[in-house]
């Protein structure tokens, strides 16, 4: 059962059919970092996410694929002629750049998906990611929310530009449709409803 | 003040919704204690020693007699009877369960109110000057700009998970009374050599584990521009203050660690491309909320009134509040007036359900129907005229509503404490009881004059210790509470963060030590003097020594 939502024109549905593939760097000696007896949960924006052998290391199906911001950076003269044939997407993490991505991509609409992965849900970068690509980037492709994608931040991020949600897999994608409309009117301008309540309306 | 119309309603009447939905499925475990919390917290939910704490958002401070009734019968219904005013304007409740909250929003949206946004990180409830509208010293009103920022900030999509709380605070007089330095933005109205509005901007300020006053971002913004300056300011601190460590996420860090030319520069960037973007403010919409908080139907009076002056020289109880709780008026005949809730033997901020409708019923009857809480925890009725003064001293002693403190040593700022809240080190509430008892006398509370002195059970500093005159700060050793004392702290125009004296105290010893501050404040004072003063001419040298003068850790404390 697949467990992605998509907009289209506005109106949310479960797609069944999906061809893209999340492409992952393979593992590498995990790095725990210990602070004040606490594992460090969060990695500080600008971090490096990947070595090159684990960068070199990626293997990357045929199809329609979705690659990770640094295996794009390092590698994409191998990707080409896919990327002309509109079958390369890339996702970053929530502490990579976006204006990395834009600055070794000018035209981001040559990817027909971009992806943030979510490593936990109460990281609220991705939504300035998502508005930054939609609004200073002029992204117009799919924008997909990866990772710790739960209902109660959907209306969240269907604001702020995402048009597709991986919901984490042991829950419901049917049950949080509903949230995407958890408010009707909502008072100030993001990149859906782009204009505040008091441009849209008459108020007395 | 301001009333909703249909899309503010529609919005919380959407949010118990929402929040409903999010409980059943918490009780029912389809949410799991972290997944909740971010949404309960955002929601003024805290899990609390012994019960939920709900905290109700009273936007800067602005609430009529309606909403009084409503939350006294909030108290009544799901609590012990009985609320907290916080030390950011707001409503606690201290023993909902959880199961009832959703009703008791249900309840508060009636009156056109919520607890949207009180805690979480997230963009919380703008603070003001409780004199707003009414200060003699008042250049601009500041609760317009407070409302359209309350708006925009309203489930604002981009900023609904921050690495940290985030603080805003609007002023537009020119006496400070709203903490602006101690404020993630603090923003200071005042009107250009033109007439124009303009808004000075300040960033980076906070109390907490690592007090900082805040640094000037912008000297004079346009009006226009505040939503989408706010805006670039949220940005850069979403996407670049520190997550991995909630000590140090704060934007007061990031603005240290950048520095503020730098981060100004990041700001300007980012505002660069938003501004004049939609969430620019148009005259029409500044004058359509304005309209919202235009001056009462004031009566046309001179500013003397016989019967007041009458009652003024052969009451000296009277003689006492009027000094103390009555304060200045730009309009003549009139007086704001503050209610203390700093009645000895209740916890500071206290307020009963029968207290609350007395509230109600003194607003409708003295004040327009309008009262506003300050982040002194105490009660203002905005617009009383100078003759009823009286009558208004002899209802609120009889709700007792008059106690004559405002300003003094027993008004003490404290927060709930380990009483009340789980984060707390230490108590709070008995400390500041034995410092009441301590200074019980009137006539000694009024001959040491103003003297602000807050008490915060943890470094969270809810109690707003580093800028107390006088601060003391609950810490943990060995498991056992302590308290460190500070003094030289200020809010105001020359704000400053109180310095630690020296090794902390016992809670028997706490009324004690400042004892003996008052004692050499008042040894020391020249005409006309107060405490703060004192401690900045003289330092805090010849404080510290009489304090510790025969004290040995462990052997002897210090007795009052």
């Amino acid at each position: 059962m697949s467990n992605l939502i998509k907009l289209n024109a506005g109106v949310a549905a479960i797609v069944a059919d999906d061809a893209w593939q999340i492409v992952h760097l393979p593992a590498a000696e995990a790095e725990v970092k210990k602070q004040a007896g606490k594992v460090v949960l969060f990695k500080l924006t600008g971090a490096e996410s990947a070595t090159a052998e684990q960068i070199a290391a990626t293997e990357v199906p045929a199809g329609k694929v979705v690659l990770p911001l640094s295996v794009w950076l390092a590698r994409k003269a191998e990707f080409a002629a896919r990327v002309a044939a509109g079958e390369v997407g890339v996702w970053l993490e929530t502490h990579e750049l976006v204006e990395t991505l834009a600055a070794d991509q000018p035209d981001l609409n040559v990817f027909p998906l971009i992806a943030v992965f979510i490593e936990r849900f109460a990281d609220g970068r991705a939504y300035s990611m998502a508005a930054l690509l939609r609004t200073r980037y002029g992204f117009k492709g799919e924008l997909r929310a990866l990772g710790d994608v739960l209902r109660d931040q959907l209306f969240f991020m269907k604001r702020c530009g995402f048009d597709a949600y991986q919901i984490r897999a042991d829950r419901s994608a049917q049950d949080a449709l509903a949230s995407l409309n958890d408010f009707s009117e909502p008072y100030q301008a993001a990149v859906v409803v782009d204009q505040p309540v008091w441009r849209r309306h008459a108020r007395s | 003040m301001y009333r909703y119309d249909e899309y503010d309603q529609r919005i919380v009447d959407e949010r118990v919704a929402q929040f409903r939905d999010q409980t059943r499925r918490y009780l029912a475990g389809e949410l799991s204690e972290d997944e909740f919390k971010p949404l309960r917290l955002q929601n003024g939910l805290y899990i609390q020693r012994y019960a939920p704490m709900l905290r109700v958002a009273v936007p800067y401070g602005l609430l009529n007699s309606t909403q009084v009734r409503k939350l006294a019968y909030v108290a009544r219904t799901w609590d012990k009877g009985y609320a907290h005013v916080s030390t950011r304007q707001n409503f606690q409740y201290n023993w909902p369960a959880l199961k009832d909250v959703p009703d008791i929003l249900a309840a508060l949206a009636s009156a056109q109110m919520h607890a949207i946004q009180t805690s979480g990180n997230c963009i919380r409830n703008v603070t003001t000057d409780q004199f707003a509208g009414i200060a003699p010293d008042e250049v601009v009103d500041p609760r317009p700009i407070s409302e359209i920022i309350r708006q925009c900030s309203t489930f604002h999509p981009e900023f609904a998970l921050l690495p940290r709380k985030f603080k805003i605070a609007v002023t537009g007089a020119l006496e400070d009374r709203a903490v602006l330095q101690m404020h993630d933005i603090g923003l200071q109205l005042f009107r250009d050599a033109a007439g124009e509005l303009r808004i000075k901007v300040w960033v980076g300020g906070g109390m907490g584990r690592t007090p900082v006053l805040g640094s000037v971002l912008h000297e004079a913004l346009p009006w226009q521009h505040i939503l989408t300056y706010i805006e670039a300011i949220v940005r850069v601190y979403n996407l670049h203050g520190r997550r991995d460590n909630i000590y140090k996420a704060r934007i007061k860090i990031l603005v240290k660690a950048l520095g503020i030319e730098e981060f100004k520069r990041q700001v300007e960037a980012e505002w660069a491309f938003q501004k004049d973007g939609p969430n620019t403010v148009t005259q029409a919409e500044l004058e359509r909320v304005a309209k919202s908080f235009t001056a009462p139907d004031y009566e046309a009076l001179t500013d003397s009134d016989a019967s007041f002056d009458a009652r003024l020289a052969e009451e000296k109880a009277f003689a006492n509040w009027v000094k103390r709780c009555v304060h200045a008026h730009k309009q003549p005949g009139y007086r704001a007036v503050t209610l203390s809730l700093k009645t000895i033997g209740i916890a500071p901020g206290d307020i009963s359900d029968k207290q609350l409708d007395a509230l109600a019923d003194l607003a409708d009857k003295y004040s327009f129907g309008e009262l506003r809480t300050t982040h002194e925890q105490n009660v203002v009725l905005s617009d009383v005229k100078l003759g009823e003064l009286f009558a208004l001293w002899q209802d609120a002693k009889a709700a007792g509503l008059a106690t004559p403190n405002i300003g003094l040593i027993t008004d003490v700022i404290c927060c709930p404490g380990g009483d009340f809240c789980d984060l707390a080190n230490a108590k709070s509430i008995p400390i500041a009881e034995s410092v009441q008892r301590q200074f019980e006398s009137l006539d000694y509370q009024h001959d040491i004059g103003d003297l602000e002195l807050n008490i915060s059970g943890c470094m969270n500093s809810c109690g707003h210790h580093h800028v107390g005159h006088i601060g003391v700060l609950g810490v943990d050793k060995n498991d056992s509470e302590w308290y460190q004392v500070s003094i030289g702290g200020k809010q105001g125009n020359d704000a400053s963060i109180g310095e630690v004296i020296g090794p902390s105290f016992a809670a028997d010893e706490v009324a004690g030590v400042v004892q003996r501050l008052i004692d050499v404040y008042v040894e020391n004072r020249e005409p006309e003097e107060r405490f703060i003063d004192t401690v900045r001419r003289l330092g805090v040298a010849p404080f510290k020594e009489r304090v510790y003068a025969d004290r040995q850790p462990g052997k002897k404390k210090v007795e009052a």
